[in-house]
C-alpha cells in the first residue's frame, strides 16, 4: 500500500530550478533512503513534502489525500513529521519540555504527557538529560533530541534529514538499530537522507538518487551504487563512501 | 513504546534511568509562582493605610504600569512578538470604557469589559494580517507603532471621540465601585488596581503554564521547528496577542477613571508604548516578575519627574513647565539596562541563581 505519493513536483528559487519534475511512491513500513550530491535538492524536497515550501508543480499526496500547500503544522499533525539537518531546539526549555511539545498534541493529563515524553527521552537514550536545557547538548545529543521530539509525535512517515551527520561511528549503530526497531514495532514508514553509504545500504528497502534536482535512480541500494551514471554524478567520488 | 532504547554516548543513561532525574520538583513552577503573587498581594493590602497619600497616588500608578507591563509581556516577552504600539490596546481600553460611560451611563466594569474585547478584536485583526505576511521583528514592531499612531491621529480627528479634546468621567456625588468613583485619596483606588492586576499577574502565570504557553514559548524559540512538530502557530499566535490586548487594556481603562480624564496623547501616544516597553525591559523581559519590578522602578520614576517638573529645585528652574523629562530618563535607564543587564533586573537575576 502506498503511503506517500509525489508527482511532478517542481520548485524554482527566482531562476534557480531547485526540482523538477520529482516522482516517486513510498510504501506504508517502507525504509527509502535519498542520496545525492550536495545541492541536488534533497531537503528542498523535505521541505516540500512537509509543508515548509509550496511547489510551483506537482502534488504530494499522503494517505491517499492531496497535502499540497498543506500548512507544516498540519502535515505535522496529519502523522508525517520531519527532523531538521542543522538541529533546531527550542533552547529555553529542557530537553524533556522540548519533546513535551511534540507529544502535547493528543490530549492526555499532565502526568500521562510526562511519563509518555521521558519514555520517548529515554528510548533516544537522552535520560540523564532529560531536565538539562536543551542548549547544554552536544551536537549528538542534539541530533537525539530532533530524532525524539518527531518519535514524541507517533509519526506514520518520519523523514530524517541527515539523522548521523556529525555523529562518530560508535555513535550511529544504536541510532540505525533504533530506526530498524521502529519500522519493526511501530510500522513506521523511513525516508532518510544520508551521505553516509554505509547506512544508506544497511536500512533501506530502496534507495532515491537526486541530482540537480531530477531523480537520477531509483532501486535497490546495489542498483543504484552500481549505476554509472550515479557514478558520475558524484564526480568520480566513490558513492559507497570510506567513512562508512 | 516498548522496544530498542539508545544507551550510552552521551551519558551512563539507560533504559531504567528513572533514578533522580524522573523525579518531580517538590512544587511545580506554576503553583510557586502563583503562591508567591498570593503573598505579594496579601503584602500589598495593607499598604494604603499606612503610606502618606501622596506615595498612595505612586502606588496606584504603579499598580497601572504593572498591568500595562504584563500585558505587553505576554506578547512580546513569552510570544517574542516585539510590539512597539501597545498604546493602541491601552487607548482602545480607555476609549471604549470612556465613551460608554460618558455618552450611556453604562459601569466602567462593563466598560473595561468592552474595553478588552475591542482590544483583543482589533489586535487579532491586525495580528492576522502581521502574520500572515509574515512581518518579524523590527518589520513587525514598526507595523505596531504605524497602527497605534493611525488611531491616534483617527481619534483625535473623529467627531464621536469628541476630537482631540477626549473625555473627562461626569463627577458623581459620594463614591461608588459600581462606578468606579471615590473621594481622590480613597483606597478603594488601589485596592481595585490591584486586584486588577493581581488577576493579570495569574492569568499571565496560568497562559505561560498552559498547553498554549508552551506551544506560544516554542513558537518564540523556533517558529519553523515547531510548526514542523505540529504546533498550530497561528492560533496560537493570534491567541497570545487577544490576551495580551485584553490585559492592556483594563489598565487603559482603570486609568481613565482613576484620573478621570482621557485624551488622544495620553491614551494613544507613543509615550504609553514606550512606558510598557521600559517596564517590562528593564524588570526583565519574558520573566514572570520582570512586569513588578519594572513597574515599581518606573512608576516611581515617573512620580519623581512628575514632581521635578511641576516644582523644580532652584537650581533646576529652567525645567519649569517641561514635560519629556520621564521619557528621556526612561530612555537613559534603558540604554544601562540593556548594556549592563541586557536580560534585565530579574531575567539576570535569575540567570545568577541558576549557576
Amino acid at each position: 500500500m502506498t503511503i506517500l505519493n509525489v508527482t511532478g513536483v517542481g520548485k524554482d528559487f527566482r531562476g534557480l530550478r531547485a526540482l523538477s519534475e520529482v516522482e516517486f511512491e513510498v510504501g506504508q513500513g517502507e525504509i527509502l533512503g535519498i542520496i545525492g550530491p550536495n545541492g541536488a535538492g534533497k531537503t528542498t524536497l523535505f521541505n516540500v513534502i512537509c509543508g515548509a515550501l509550496a511547489p510551483d508543480t506537482g502534488r504530494v499526496l499522503f494517505a491517499g489525500r492531496d497535502v499540497t500547500g498543506r500548512s507544516p503544522d498540519r502535515i505535522a499533525r496529519a502523522g508525517m513529521v520531519r527532523t531538521f539537518q542543522l538541529m533546531r531546539p527550542f533552547g529555553s526549555m529542557s530537553v524533556l519540555e522540548n519533546v513535551s511539545l511534540a507529544a502535547q498534541h493528543e490530549r492526555q493529563p499532565a502526568r500521562r504527557l510526562r511519563e509518555r515524553s521521558l519514555e520517548v527521552v529515554e528510548r533516544v537514550g537522552l535520560g540523564q538529560w532529560a531536565h538539562r536545557p536543551a542548549t547544554e547538548l552536544p551536537t549528538a545529543g542534539l541530533k537525539r533530541l530532533e530524532l525524539a521530539r518527531a518519535l514524541a509525535m507517533r509519526p506514520k512517515v518520519l523523514l530524517l534529514d541527515e539523522v548521523l551527520a556529525g555523529l562518530v561511528p560508535a555513535e550511529r549503530e544504536p541510532v540505525l538499530d533504533l530506526l530498524a526497531d521502529l519500522r519493526e514495532q511501530d510500522g513506521t514508514t523511513l525516508l532518510f537522507i544520508e551521505h553516509i553509504m554505509a547506512a544508506v545500504m544497511r536500512l533501506s528497502d530502496r534507495v532515491l538518487v537526486l541530482d540537480q534536482g531530477r531523480v537520477l535512480a531509483a532501486g535497490s541500494a546495489e542498483e543504484v551504487t552500481s549505476d554509472p551514471r550515479v557514478i558520475e554524478a558524484y564526480l568520480g567520488e566513490e558513492p559507497a563512501g570510506a567513512e562508512g | 513504546m516498548t522496544g530498542i532504547t539508545i544507551a550510552g554516548g552521551t551519558g551512563p543513561a539507560g533504559r531504567g534511568g528513572t533514578g533522580r532525574a524522573t523525579k518531580a520538583p517538590p512544587l511545580r513552577p506554576q503553583n510557586r509562582q502563583l503562591a508567591i503573587l498570593l503573598v505579594l498581594l496579601l503584602v500589598a493590602i495593607p499598604l494604603p493605610l499606612i503610606l502618606p497619600s501622596a506615595q498612595g497616588a505612586v502606588a496606584v500608578r504603579i499598580l497601572i504600569f504593572l498591568l500595562m507591563a504584563v500585558g505587553w509581556n505576554i506578547m512580546s516577552g513569552f510570544g517574542g512578538m516585539f510590539s512597539f504600539g501597545h498604546a493602541a490596546y491601552f487607548g482602545l481600553g480607555a476609549y471604549t470604557s470612556a465613551y460608554l460611560l460618558v455618552e450611556h451611563g453604562v459601569s466602567p466594569w462593563i466598560g473595561m469589559l468592552a474595553g478588552m474585547a475591542v482590544a483583543a478584536g482589533v489586535a487579532v485583526v491586525i495580528g492576522y494580517f502581521a502574520f500572515r505576511y509574515k512581518l518579524q521583528g523590527a518589520y513587525f514592531a514598526l507595523a505596531t507603532f504605524a497602527f497605534a499612531e493611525m488611531l491616534r491621529l483617527i481619534v483625535t480627528s473623529t467627531e464621536f471621540t469628541n476630537k482631540a479634546v477626549g473625555f473627562s468621567v461626569p463627577l458623581i456625588q459620594g463614591s461608588s465601585l459600581w462606578k468606579i468613583q471615590f473621594a481622590a485619596d480613597s483606597p478603594a483606588y488601589f485596592w481595585i488596581a490591584l486586584a486588577l492586576a493581581g488577576l493579570a499577574g495569574a492569568a499571565s502565570i496560568l497562559f505561560l503554564h498552559s498547553r498554549s504557553g508552551r506551544y506560544v514559548t516554542a513558537i518564540r524559540d523556533d517558529e519553523l521547528a515547531a510548526a514542523s512538530l505540529g504546533t498550530p502557530v497561528m492560533r496560537h499566535k493570534l491567541m497570545t496577542v487577544a490576551l495580551s490586548a485584553a490585559i492592556t487594556a483594563v489598565a487603559g481603562a482603570f486609568y481613565t477613571q482613576y484620573y478621570l480624564f482621557v485624551n488622544p496623547d495620553l491614551a494613544f501616544g507613543s509615550s504609553v508604548s514606550i512606558q510598557a516597553i521600559a517596564t517590562v525591559v528593564i524588570g526583565g523581559i519574558g520573566t514572570v516578575w520582570g512586569p513588578v519590578v519594572g513597574a515599581i522602578i518606573v512608576g516611581s520614576l515617573s512620580d519623581v519627574t512628575a514632581t521635578l517638573l511641576r516644582t523644580p529645585p532652584d537650581f533646576l528652574n529652567f525645567l519649569q513647565g517641561r514635560s519629556g523629562l520621564d521619557v528621556a530618563l526612561y530612555a537613559i535607564l534603558l540604554i544601562l539596562i540593556v548594556r549592563l543587564l541586557p536580560k534585565g533586573i530579574v531575567g539576570t537575576a535569575m540567570a545568577r541563581w541558576r549557576r
